[in-house]
């Protein structure tokens, strides 16, 4: 290939930047043209997603000679550097304010105190995207701090990005002052449920250290390893297999069976964390990766010695700094302490964790568009077959887990799998997390055995606030229940005979005093927002979804615009490349079938 | 061609008929090799596979799970079934979609005739649009001396920016932004004419399957496009061949020879 760069070139600032993450390889150029760039260059292609953000997180865009001096260092087409930089919400290829507040205005926040915010921020600061002394603001999707809503996203050119959440976005001045300078310290994670009895993935939240590898030791750290040790490559996966673990983030694919299939192939091959939670109305990954980041190293080797694969990526969501710089922390001091590199824990196998930050794409959440990320393309899905075990990362085998079920792990190898899969039912095995918001008494993370109840649920977390109108259950991808809906025990196999999922376990209540018809309108913009436009029927039918609901809605419930929605439901349902588009009608559909709008 | 022969057949079934398909070749060679019509857009014979445009979707297995036949390779004892009434549905919903999303206004676009998206309309039995028109409006890029960029009528199908990576080697062009934002771009946004990289070839111009790449100062009606020559230079770089090939049919892209491709 024959690139040719322009003359623009990057500022010194700009330049460090980029040299900080990409380490130059010898490029022979010839005024305007690189002539040999390399296999050297071309192979850290992965490194240009992290050179974009680093740039963005440095001087609050990226400029035509950075993207350049990227492109250079790298050997990438300009053209394809730019169509990765646009795809991303949080890189900004024009200059825009440096100091930006991304206000959640999503179904967990919206009717939750975000549209108060939003008009008094406007007020202040001007319209969206101008720039007041250097501040401005944009509307943003979910930012999973839903317990603790409303929220708000600080990107803040040259200081480090932040969250604040609650009384401190009600709060406007409190905002734009934390939007100004002042250090955002993170508040300590905690469930409502500390201290109880039997809580397993979140035994540890909120006693735990998660800044400290000693406390993760004295906490009971490393035993899970070394049982892994013991019982071996093969006695792990078959631990696995006994459990009958499968995937919560979404699919519910049984773990063991793309382990054991990653096993089988031989070097290279890769683990996959994704830890890129942006599911509207989820959360708990958040507090499991900002209150316990050493377990889930832990439970990443024991999976990577598992299935033999050297390396680790954790993709982990751009919108949780907190959850970013304790997990580089715990990943740095776990390096020092020999638990990750060449001879991990002195037990002569080699692995080792890569960090990665999402941009702002809810699609990256997809694990072949995930992928897609890291390479340094476009987050655009992949068709499937060839599925990831087979061809994934770099083209080669690769196991993808969320990480509530990588925590799983250390639990299994600790009692065996036999003691796991006699929890909860027979096809849900072991705990799982909901995610606890809207109105309801007590927000929040909440672990529970696999068949208690919706009502049950909704008691244990204080009970709904108001009168119960509707429930989304599953997240933007589910579906909208009501009391009808209370006796669902909440395992894959009851929700899926009422044509339910419990998709990243987000239960959201809604009561009678909110308008349903704003909550279904922003899902439908929400999808409209966030499709990567790769494949027609989910490209325009989710702009086409939202124009027909928002018509419906306040033309009086035409059938006209009924059967179009039905039409294009059918449409990105069975036609679409990944879950985003063959879900995008879920909750709109179950909305109006319930007349709930 | 000939490697793929030396691989093991396996039987397979094709709208009820058992016939014998190499081991590993996509859904969509088998069918156009036994004459099974299956429609496409964003696939074309020399390029890498896009899977984007979803007009190839086949029913395959018991539970007729709709698979691209573009990007779904063949196994042993597959079922395979290229036509039902739910296929035609959602096939012509596609190209609806399409239509609605562009200014797809065939009585005054250069390609009116030599359009793909036109016949897929024909094929699909598309006549009439149930979606609100998007209209959008985008300026025309006439920057380039040779060539023009109608961005009202590219349906995003790749095809330009795929040959232009892959055959010519230069790069030139992109996506920009992503969903209903999603853009054609030449370099960082550039206007065409000032896409250093560009070598006016001309080869995305010949691939593109509608009126959006066009000859400047085509009439209507007037553009033609060659996208056979994605699959003509494919097969002459991979066997060395590079056997004489008439002209393209406007007179303009790339000729046959050994000069062709580009650097």
């Amino acid at each position: 290939m024959d690139l040719r760069f322009t003359d623009a070139e990057p500022t010194a600032q700009e330049r460090d930047l980029i040299e900080a993450t990409v380490p130059r390889v010898e490029v022979v150029e010839h005024p305007g043209r690189v002539v040999r760039g390399g296999h050297d260059a071309r192979s850290q292609r992965h490194l240009l997603l992290p050179a974009l953000a680093a740039v963005q997180a440095g001087i609050g865009h990226v400029s035509e000679g950075a993207l350049m001096e990227i492109c250079r260092r790298l050997t990438v087409p300009p053209a394809e550097a730019y169509g990765v930089a646009s795809f991303y919400a949080l890189i900004s290829t024009e200059p825009r304010p440096p100091r930006i507040a991304h206000l959640c205005d999503d179904v967990g926040c919206g009717p939750f105190g975000a549209d108060e915010v939003i008009a008094e921020v406007q007020r202040r600061l001007g319209p969206a995207g101008a720039s007041t002394d250097g501040s401005g603001w944009a509307r943003s999707p979910c930012l999973g701090q839903c317990d603790r809503a409303p929220a708000a996203y600080l990107q803040r050119a040259g200081q480090e990005d932040a969250v604040v959440a609650g009384a401190d976005v009600s709060d406007v001045d409190h905002l734009v002052a934390a939007l100004d300078d002042h250090p955002v310290t993170a508040p300590a994670v905690t469930v409502p449920q500390q201290g109880e009895p039997g809580l397993r993935l979140l035994a540890r939240i909120g006693s735990v250290d998660p800044t400290s590898l000693v406390d993760h030791r004295v906490h009971g750290g490393g035993e899970a390893l070394r049982r892994a040790l013991e019982l071996g490559p093969d006695g792990v996966r078959a631990e696995v297999a006994t459990a009958n673990l499968r995937g919560r983030g979404g699919a519910a694919f049984p773990t063991a069976v793309k382990w054991d299939a990653v096993a089988a192939h031989d070097d290279p091959k890769y683990l996959i964390c994704n830890a890129d939670e942006s599911e509207p109305g989820t959360f708990k990954d958040r507090v499991l990766l900002e209150g316990d980041p050493y377990r889930l190293l832990e439970a990443m080797t024991i999976a990577a010695y598992a299935t033999g694969c050297r390396i680790g990526y954790l993709y982990v969501r751009g919108e949780y700094p907190v959850a970013t710089r304790r997990l580089a922390d715990a990943i740095a001091t776990s390096r020092q302490a020999g638990l990750l590199g060449d001879d991990v824990a002195g037990a002569g196998f080699a692995f080792d964790v890569e960090l990665r930050r999402g941009q702002g794409a809810y699609i990256c959440g997809e694990e072949t568009a995930l992928m897609e990320s890291i390479e340094g393309h476009r987050g655009e899905p992949r068709n499937k077959p060839p599925f990831p075990t087979d061809t994934g990362l770099f083209g080669r085998p690769t196991v993808v887990n969320n990480v509530e079920t990588l925590l799983n792990v250390t639990d299994i190898v600790l009692e065996g799998g036999q003691a796991f899969a006699e929890l909860g039912t027979r096809d849900s095995t072991g705990t799982r997390l909901f995610c606890l918001s809207g109105a309801i008494a007590v927000p929040g993370v909440y672990e529970v055995t696999y068949g208690e109840t919706l009502g049950a649920l909704l008691e244990r977390a204080g009970g709904v606030t108001g009168e119960l109108a509707a429930v989304l259950l599953g997240g933007a991808a589910g579906s909208f229940v009501t009391a009808e809906h209370l006796d669902v025990p909440l395992t894959f196999e009851a929700t899926r005979e009422r044509g339910l999922a419990l998709g990243s376990g987000v239960v959201m209540p809604f009561d009678a005093g909110t308008d349903l018809g704003r909550v279904v309108a922003r899902i439908a913009a929400f999808f409209r927002d966030e499709t990567c436009g790769q494949c027609v029927p989910c490209r325009v039918g989710v702009v086409r979804q939202e124009e027909a609901l928002v018509r419906y809605l306040s033309n009086g419930r035409e059938t006209v615009e009924l059967e179009l929605l039905g039409d294009i439901d059918r449409a990105m349902t069975d036609a679409s490349i990944c879950g985003l588009g063959q879900t995008a009608a879920s909750a709109v559909r179950s909305a109006i079938a319930q007349r709930l709008v | 061609m000939s490697r793929a022969q030396a691989r093991a057949t396996v039987p397979v079934t094709i709208d009820g008929r058992q016939v014998k398909a190499v081991d590993g070749e996509r859904i969509l060679d088998l069918a156009r090799r036994e004459g099974v019509p299956i429609p496409t857009l964003c696939d074309l014979e020399g390029l890498s596979v896009h899977g984007g445009c979803r007009l190839c979707l086949v029913e395959v297995g018991e539970g007729a799970r709709l698979h691209p036949a573009c990007g779904t390779e063949i196994s042993e004892d597959q079922q395979i079934r290229t036509d039902s009434p739910t296929l035609r549905d959602h096939r012509r919903r596609i190209v609806e979609l399409l239509f609605a999303e562009g200014n797809h206004v065939c009585s005054v676009c250069v390609s009116n005739g030599s359009c793909e998206l036109q016949t897929l309309a024909t094929e699909t039995g598309v006549d009439h649009i149930h979606y609100e028109l998007e209209h959008p409006r985008h300026d025309v890029d006439a920057s380039h001396p040779l060539f023009s960029l109608d961005r009202e009528r590219c349906v995003l199908c790749t095809r330009c920016v795929r040959v232009c990576d892959e055959i010519e080697g230069a790069a030139v062009w992109d996506i920009t932004q992503r969903g209903g934002e999603s853009r054609l771009v030449a370099e960082m946004d550039v206007p065409w004419g000032e896409a250093t990289s560009c070598t006016s070839c001309g080869k995305c111009v010949q691939v593109c399957p509608t009126g959006a790449l066009s000859r400047r100062g085509s009439a209507t009606g007037e553009m033609r496009h060659d996208p056979q020559i994605a699959a003509f230079l494919a097969r002459a770089r991979e066997h060395g061949e590079w056997i004489d090939r008439p002209p393209a049919p406007n007179g303009d892209g790339p000729r046959s020879g050994p000069k062709a491709g580009g650097s």
